[in-house]
């Protein structure tokens, strides 16, 4: 059974993380996955960085391109993830834009998923549609999950579908906007968090985008299986390194206060 | 293969490929506006309303038909006939307007309140901004803080014309940055706004729909070029190509008669092998770029690489999936033209014919001098838009000071 699915059968109040792998520094990635899991993350979405991350608001594209410029590369990272397994026992995702996927080769992108035990992947600028066409069998022969995102304007039939079509979890992006830090949830939020909800989907749903700090994940938690945080976790990293305690402690502040 | 089946080839299937090349690659943020934008523009710009409207703007408004224009002394020059088709005389400056007449009356029938847009030279920027006072509605141009730099004339345009000029600080702070950023800002604005896209880039249908606008260009010139010299069609046909939707317009009408060359012109920078160039056909790999699977220069991991041009408008590190498929189908040919022999044209259009034609445009007058011409054949180059903006450029690079 994929490592994933597990966690969402057995918990919920799911906390997951996301950061850019090669950030702040290169060799980065394993070290702060550990802290990461010493803290108490559910599981951890390692971004795969880009040049021109469509998705991502100023703060997670920042940490894209020093990422490039300390010379992250998906060789690379998937070098340093063959001590994945002998580093922690969570699962691990895998985000990144479809372009540096295509020219790695995705059969050997999918193949060395597997080897290194990457349990799932979130490919934005995959549409559905394309990875039916294309790519479900390549996937499910690795025991890949993909993951989907849903968002307020996604119709409900298009919902139902992609419920269908996932493995995993679905990813409910929290508002109409890219990637980025925000402070409270608004009515309107509320309002398609309860939609969602009460359409008692077969899949579990995490929230994402600008979930920030404790009281904000607290809050879709009464509505999801849990919450993402990304760049509020970046900024933690800029400004306080991949210090092992710190992160330890930014991952406890989040989860318990 | 029959007439039929060579159209069809040149337009985009159902999911919006051009042989391998298009599709939508877009995140589920953008899904819900791409479909309302697949299920309403054939509709719309196929209805008698829409059909009427845009001729009589792109007549009484824009100063339609552009001249097709006979270069005399510069046929003497290349020993052939070279016939000029004029969109610098177009209101704004460029074809751009034609595009951005068509889509603003798009825009407007979807109800849509807020308008967004990319620009590289500003001539795209001007363009949408320029309808957006026409039509009464909120505009935002987004440009590299690179371009605003180069292309100063232009932001002050848009200025005046009410126009938000909002500047894309990331990345290699040109086209391609402002492009993301407009899509950055659709996927903030999803239900109001309307991305005005300025080339034959980006998801399907943007690419088709782009095309099919600026097709006005061939449909005109085709026409003109049989009451001017009583032959049926010219030899060749040759266009500058950034995002490609001057080419794409020029190419249009003639796309099913292969009697007809077709040549774009695209821009090497400072050369092919010096690192620093914009030609995304010589150089460019398959992937994906802003939603489209097409030729794109990148690293070996896959990254976007960042492009240079001298001409801001074609400083694009992609190029529209038309031309990638009329590339690899043999369809049209594609060369690279450097920053001096674009300049060197520029100056030999002025001098000869007393135009002075937009940098990129200057790129397609260039293509000349790589093209081996007959005596007999004619030429029609689309001259896209005029140099004003251009004219610190000219100034500093052929010392006129
Ligand atoms: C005068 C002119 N020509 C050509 C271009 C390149 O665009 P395209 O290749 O879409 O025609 C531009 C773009 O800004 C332009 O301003």
């Amino acid at each position: 059974m994929n490592k994933l699915t597990n966690v969402f059968n057995h918990n919920s109040n799911l906390l997951s993380i996301y950061f850019t792998a090669g950030f702040p520094n290169a060799d980065s990635t394993l070290h702060v996955l550990k802290a990461l899991e010493q803290g108490g993350t559910d599981f951890v979405e390692v971004g795969i960085p880009y040049s021109d991350p469509l998705a991502d608001g100023p703060v997670i594209q920042n940490s894209s391109s020093r990422a490039l410029a300390n010379g992250m590369s998906l060789k690379m990272l998937f070098d340093q993830l063959k001590e994945l397994k002998n580093t922690v026992n969570i699962p691990v995702i895998l985000m990144g834009y479809l372009n540096p996927i295509l020219k790695f080769g995705i059969e050997s992108f999918i193949e060395n998923c597997r080897q290194v035990g990457v349990s799932g992947l979130i490919i934005p600028d995959l549409p559905y549609e394309i990875y039916l066409e294309k790519y479900q069998t390549l996937f499910e022969q690795n025991n890949i999950s993909n993951i989907f995102l849903i968002t307020p304007q996604t119709g409900e039939e298009r919902i139902r579908k992609l419920d269908r079509a996932s493995t995993s979890f679905l990813y409910m992006v929290s508002s109409a906007a890219v990637t980025g830090v925000r402070d409270g949830l608004s009515e309107s939020q509320i309002q398609y968090f309860e939609r969602i909800k009460n359409m008692q989907l077969k899949t579990p749903a995490m929230v994402g985008f600008g979930i920030s700090n404790h009281k904000t994940y607290r809050e879709v938690c009464r509505y999801a299986h849990g919450a993402i945080v990304g760049s509020a976790f970046i900024k933690h990293l800029e400004t306080h390194g991949d210090d092992a305690s710190e992160i330890i402690k930014f991952v406890k502040n989040l989860k318990n206060n | 293969m029959t007439k039929e089946e060579l159209s069809k080839s040149f337009h985009p299937d159902e999911k919006g490929f051009y042989g391998p090349f298009g599709g939508a690659f877009i995140p589920e943020m953008l899904i819900p506006n791409i479909e309302n934008l697949k299920k309403n523009y054939l509709k719309v710009i196929h209805s008698e309303t829409f059909k009427k409207e845009f001729k009589s703007l792109l007549q009484d408004y824009a100063g339609r038909p552009t001249p097709l224009y006979y270069a005399s002394r510069l046929s003497k020059k290349y020993n052939s006939h070279i016939w000029l088709k004029r969109e610098d005389l177009t209101h704004t400056g460029s074809h751009k307007i034609n595009n951005t007449i068509g889509q603003i009356l798009l825009a407007r029938e979807m109800g849509k309140k807020r308008i967004i847009a990319e620009t590289g030279a500003g001539q795209h920027g001007v363009a949408t901004a320029t309808v957006c006072a026409l039509a009464g509605l909120e505009c935002i141009v987004y440009m590299g803080e690179i371009d605003i730099k180069r292309q100063a004339p232009n932001v002050a345009r848009m200025k005046m014309l009410g126009a938000e000029v909002r500047a894309a600080t990331s990345g290699s702070r040109t086209l391609k940055d402002a492009t993301n950023e407009a899509i950055r800002d659709w996927i903030a604005h999803p239900t109001e706004t309307y991305y005005l896209i300025g080339s034959v880039v980006g998801p399907h249908p943007y690419p088709d729909l782009v095309a099919r606008l600026q097709s006005i260009i061939s449909e005109e010139s085709k026409q003109q070029f049989r009451e001017k010299t009583g032959n049926e069609f010219p030899d060749y046909v040759v266009a500058c190509v950034g995002g490609g939707s001057n080419a794409a317009g020029s190419f249009y009408h003639f796309l099913e008669h292969p009697q007809v060359k077709l040549i774009g012109a695209e821009a090497a920078g400072m050369g092919l092998s010096s690192g620093k160039t914009a030609a995304s056909m010589a150089l460019g790999e398959t992937g994906i770029i802003h939603g489209s699977m097409t030729y794109l220069m990148q690293t070996d991991d896959g990254q976007i690489t960042e492009p240079y041009s001298i001409s801001a408008g074609l400083d694009y590190p992609g190029v529209g999936p038309l031309h990638a498929w009329l590339n690899k189908s043999g369809r049209a040919k594609y060369l690279s033209v450097t920053d001096k022999e674009a300049l060197q044209a520029a100056l030999l259009l002025t001098r000869e014919e007393g135009i002075i034609p937009a940098l990129e445009s200057a790129h397609a007058l260039a293509a000349l001098n790589q093209m081996e011409i007959k005596p007999d054949d004619n030429v029609i180059i689309t001259i896209s838009g005029r140099g004003d903006k251009d004219m610190q450029t000219f100034m500093d690079q052929l010392n006129l000071v």
